[in-house]
């Protein structure tokens, strides 16, 4: 790679991909399903990136947070399992199973780990398990050199890798896993030395993004999340939104569609105009408070969590997205083709609007 | 109707109307060639006091005396500007002795003039008003009548 | 003449071909430097009086004038450069301490030329300001650092006092006395129709400006004049000045000579009485002094009005900037050593301070690494010449920009620098009334709502190239920006990449 710098080291701007599926009444559905939607979006990509998140994969391990981590080297893994093993309990420890193709080539070694937080650290810390989770996470991965943590939640997972996502889907063996909910994410860098990392869905504890759009306010946004303990090491835009996510919604306690009403506000002239006013105060003061949030350039997302997705688009609605629906599964992706792939009698198709957030709930109890 | 007004509170007294004034009925482009070195005689006068001062010229009015007492029925009124035909002026100062203004005066061959608001000259709109570093002298349309 | 004899630093040139004598040169110059000569019938001039402010040149109807640099120069020296020679002899002969007016004049870095901005290529688009919306509205205050609810679940939207400028630029204190009466209007004035604020400065509020209370940030300084319950009232923000980036760690002087009539009036001083602000508040040695009075006046005004505190850009700024942050300021205004002022000390102003933009990337930054920078709103100050100027201010981390000398300039100011004199021929920086006349505030308001109209649609053009469609998302976002011929220091603080990283 001669001078080229690492990601992280510098900002990669990217075009891409995405899609994801949901069933809401809890089925499940194996990765295959979601791994063929990418295929007529293959122009999307460049082949330096693609990458899979499933949740409800992994229900005999629900209790326990599943750490996927990418090491460099064994001497790394020993080193990290030590660092792990002083906060957490790990209960299972294994190679995430993949099937060589020509395809996919320079793999790191790709480990997943099953761990519960020590109650006697979470005493001794002051600190509720899911913060505990997420600093070892940030500690790793901003400390810990050829270490790098790349999922991190409660019976969910993530699976990424440089390469076409459709050829990431089948070295990963997808269609050995069964979710509730798939998203997916095919990678258009403008440059990249080709980091795993890198690639996408990005994800903190249960909260996974997927990304379509190289948005303009990502300084502000970063410079502003990073006073929270967050720190953003790859210099992306999914990475940013995941952790504005997990600020606003796990953090300050926001809904969904409050945390969409700050990223993607509403115009000053649009809330001037609400009639409601309660509604008109509500999105009057969210934008006073956080407008460093505000996420300003082209953007589609797909935000994963526990139960559920949210698609959102910036507010000039600058980047494709279309759902779907069919029976009790909705589809969301950057081209129709790609619900077509997965569903090709899919009902319904509409292209929701600038900052209009489409959430997708599993029914309760389902999951 | 448009009439020319002086807020004296912004007056400078800098005199520049009298020379924007002059320039603009001298018939000329060129306004050093058409001013230098000669006296001047215009339509607009700065009055000075203590410490005010006021550019007066014609207020064009509704029942103006200057027309009703014209000798030889120079002035007259037109579209509400009173106007004067120099041609039938016969210089005998009946209006400068009843305008309340002053804001009649001969030019340098003894014939009446006084501002006619730019209409008919080079200007075309008055040049007292465009050329005022304060806008202190305005044209616009006021209720008030005289 | 004599050894004191400096010749006259201008040159009053008169084309004599255009001069056409109306004497309006004469009449306009309150330094009489122009006179008529009845016997030669020309105008002549005195230039030893002149200071190059302008005004006969732009008032002369054939053009017939032009104020050139004298070439009558002692030898050319590279250390002892004219000015320092001058400023020698005047010292050899006044025994006095030298005063000038406006802003640092010397040759140190401008910053902002040496940063440019981006611009959207391909990866993603920019966006048109005549077509699409594009927000400039800016809130400035206190941000709570956590979203309450009721038992409902309903948000409590309960806010520590903000202000909402609908361009993130104000007019910056600048005092009645120090300034005309028609001055302030014209500010406070075009404040008001431009939806932003402008500072009554260390003067106090003329009964008159009341009305634009709404749009009127009240200053308290060290002097604490013209400060009263009603006066904290009036205004939407109060500030309290602890410095002032002309002239860093000194109070003012405003001459007795100018305490004239209303003046004195507002100030609630005596006529004639030299109005002394001291060097430090007397009641603030230290930074749990400022937070007493911070409270005091939070108190005074039952906590509905945000309390700015301003203080000169020096060398630590960045930790006195986190220490106002927590002495519950809601916003802190840094001033730049370019700033302007009425008068100060020649060396006090040539050589105290930091620019502006180092001390607004250290302070943005050191209150980012303490996570405190929500609880505090950042105004930078100090020399902010244009749109980009702005515009580099906020993407450094600035949330507004205070302005005085633009808004001079579009007053008609020609930054002759001789504010001290008191006469100033453009009736800005004077209390002679037949000075003050000269500035028209119908004028005078109409000309700053068009300079802030035309900045703000630049801020939109350059906002939109970036394809940025909210000042908000524009804050702080250091990636905007990139710097030229500046060395690995200079970018480490301004927190940016060099052109071509």
């Amino acid at each position: 790679m001669g001078k080229m710098r690492k990601e992280g080291q510098f900002r990669i701007p990217s075009g891409c991909a995405i899609a994801a599926v949901i069933s809401r009444n809890g089925e499940r559905m194996p990765g295959d399903l979601i791994a063929k939607s990418m295929e007529p979006m293959h122009e999307r990509s460049n082949g330096l990136g693609g990458g899979f998140a499933g949740y409800g994969i992994y229900p005999e391990y629900r209790d326990f947070y599943a750490l996927h981590l990418f090491f460099d080297s064994r001497d790394v893994r020993k080193e990290c399992e030590t660092l792990l093993k002083e906060y957490f309990e790990i209960v299972q420890s294994e190679i995430i199973p993949t099937r060589k193709i020509p395809e996919i080539t320079d793999e790191p070694i790709i480990w997943r780990y099953f761990v519960a937080p020590l109650n006697s650290m979470l005493r001794s810390l002051q600190l509720d398990e899911k913060e505990l989770v997420a600093r070892t996470v940030m500690k790793i991965n901003t400390e810990m050199k050829g270490a790098y943590v790349f999922s991190s939640g409660k019976n969910m997972g993530t699976f990424k890798a440089v390469g076409f996502p459709e050829d990431v889907g089948r070295f990963y063996q997808l269609e050995n896993y069964a979710g509730y909910s798939w998203t997916a994410h095919g990678r258009y860098p403008t440059n990249t030395p080709g980091w795993w990392g890198g690639a996408h869905p990005f994800t903190l504890l249960d909260f996974s993004v997927v990304h379509n759009g190289e948005i303009s306010s990502y300084d502000a946004n970063r410079r502003f999340i990073e006073m929270f303990g967050y720190k953003c090491t790859l210099l992306t835009d999914t990475e940013v939104i995941t952790y504005i996510m997990d600020y606003l919604i796990r953090i300050q306690g926001l809904s969904m569609t409050e945390a969409a009403n700050v990223v993607a506000a509403p115009f000053w002239s649009t809330i001037e105009r609400e009639w409601d006013r309660e509604e008109r105060q509500k999105q009057a003061y969210l934008r006073t408070v956080f407008p460093s949030l505000l996420v300003t350039g082209p953007f589609s997302i797909v935000l994963g969590f526990t139960g559920g997705i949210m698609a959102l688009n910036d507010r000039l609605k600058l980047r494709s997205m279309v759902v779907g629906e069919k029976d009790e599964r909705v589809y969301i992706a950057s081209e129709e083709a790609a619900i077509r792939a997965m569903e090709p009698d899919v009902e319904k198709i509409w292209a929701p609007a600038g900052g209009e957030p489409v959430i997708i709930r599993v029914k309760e109890g389902v999951c | 109707m448009k009439r020319v007004y002086v807020n004296e509170q912004w007056c400078l007294g800098c005199h520049l109307c009298e020379y924007n004034c002059a320039f603009a009925n001298s018939g000329m482009t060129d306004m050093v060639l058409a001013l230098k070195g000669k006296p001047i005689y215009p339509r607009i006068h700065v009055e000075e006091g203590e410490k005010i001062t006021y550019a007066v010229s014609c207020r064009h009015c509704e029942d103006p005396l200057c027309v009703k007492s014209c000798i030889a029925g120079a002035l007259f009124r037109q579209d509400g500007v009173i106007r004067i035909d120099r041609k039938k002026c016969v210089g005998c100062f009946t209006c400068v002795l009843v305008c309340p203004y002053g804001a009649l005066a001969p030019n340098e061959d003894g014939v009446m003039q006084k501002c006619e608001l730019c209409l008919e000259n080079s200007s075309g709109a008055p040049a007292c008003v465009q050329g005022c570093p304060n806008r202190a002298i305005v044209y616009e349309e006021r209720e008030e009548s005289q | 003449m004599g050894i004191d004899f400096i010749y006259p630093e201008f040159e009053v040139v008169r084309n004599e071909n255009r001069c056409i004598a109306c004497r309006v040169c004469e009449r306009q110059c309150s330094n009489e430097v122009h006179s008529f000569s009845a016997e030669r019938g020309i105008m002549m001039s005195d230039e030893t009086k002149c200071v190059n402010c302008q005004r006969c040149v732009s008032l002369c109807p054939t053009r017939a004038l032009k104020i050139v640099k004298s070439n009558c120069t002692l030898r050319e020296n590279a250390n002892w450069q004219n000015d320092t020679i001058r400023e020698i002899y005047k010292q050899a002969q006044s025994g006095g301490v030298l005063l000038s007016s406006m802003g640092n004049p010397k040759p140190f870095p401008v910053y902002w030329d040496k940063i440019l901005i981006n611009a959207s290529q391909v990866t993603n688009p920019s966006i048109d300001p005549l077509r699409e919306p594009m927000e400039t509205h800016v809130t400035l205050g206190k941000k709570p650092d956590r979203v309450r609810r009721d038992e409902q679940g309903n948000i409590l939207r309960e806010l520590p006092p903000q202000i909402s400028l609908s361009m993130p630029v104000m007019f910056s204190a600048m005092s009645y006395g120090s300034i005309s009466y028609n001055a302030h209007a014209s500010l406070a004035r075009a404040a008001t129709e431009l939806g932003i604020l402008y500072n009554t400065g260390e003067g106090g509020l003329h009964e008159d400006f009341y009305k634009y209370g709404a749009n009127t940030i009240v200053q308290v300084a060290s002097g604490r004049f013209g400060v009263h319950e009603d006066y904290l009232e009036a205004g939407a923000a109060i500030e309290i000045k602890m410095g002032q980036g002309a002239k860093p760690g000194i109070g003012g002087h405003l001459p007795g000579a100018k305490i004239v009539g209303d003046v004195s009036k507002t100030r609630m001083i005596p006529e004639g009485s030299d109005a002394i602000s001291p060097a430090p508040h007397h009641d603030i040695y230290s930074i749990e002094d400022l937070r007493q009075l911070v409270y005091s006046l939070k108190e005074a005004t039952e906590y509905q009005k945000p309390v700015i505190v301003k203080v000169a850009a020096v060398h630590n700024i960045a930790a006195i900037a986190s220490g106002i942050a927590r002495s519950g300021a809601d916003i802190i205004a840094i001033d730049g050593f370019r700033g302007g002022t009425g008068a100060a000390p020649t060396r006090i102003r040539d050589n105290v301070g930091i620019p502006i933009e180092l001390a607004l990337a250290a302070v943005d930054q050191r209150l980012r690494d303490e996570g405190i920078r929500n609880s505090v709103s950042l105004v930078a100050g100090g020399s902010i010449r244009s749109a980009s100027d702005v515009v580099k201010a906020i993407a450094l981390g600035a949330d507004a920009c205070y302005i005085a000398t633009a808004a001079l300039l579009a007053l008609g100011c020609h930054l002759c620098r001789t504010c001290q004199s008191g006469k100033c021929n453009w009736g800005i920086a004077t209390q002679q009334p037949e000075l003050v006349r000269r500035l028209n505030p119908e004028t005078g308001c109409e000309r700053l709502v068009n300079l802030m109209t035309a900045w703000r649609r630049e801020i939109m053009e350059l906002m939109g190239g970036m394809g940025i469609n909210s000042i908000e998302a524009l804050r702080g976002n250091r990636m905007m920006l990139r710097g030229v011929g500046l060395n690995q220091k200079e970018l480490d603080i301004l927190g940016i990449s060099h052109a071509g990283e």
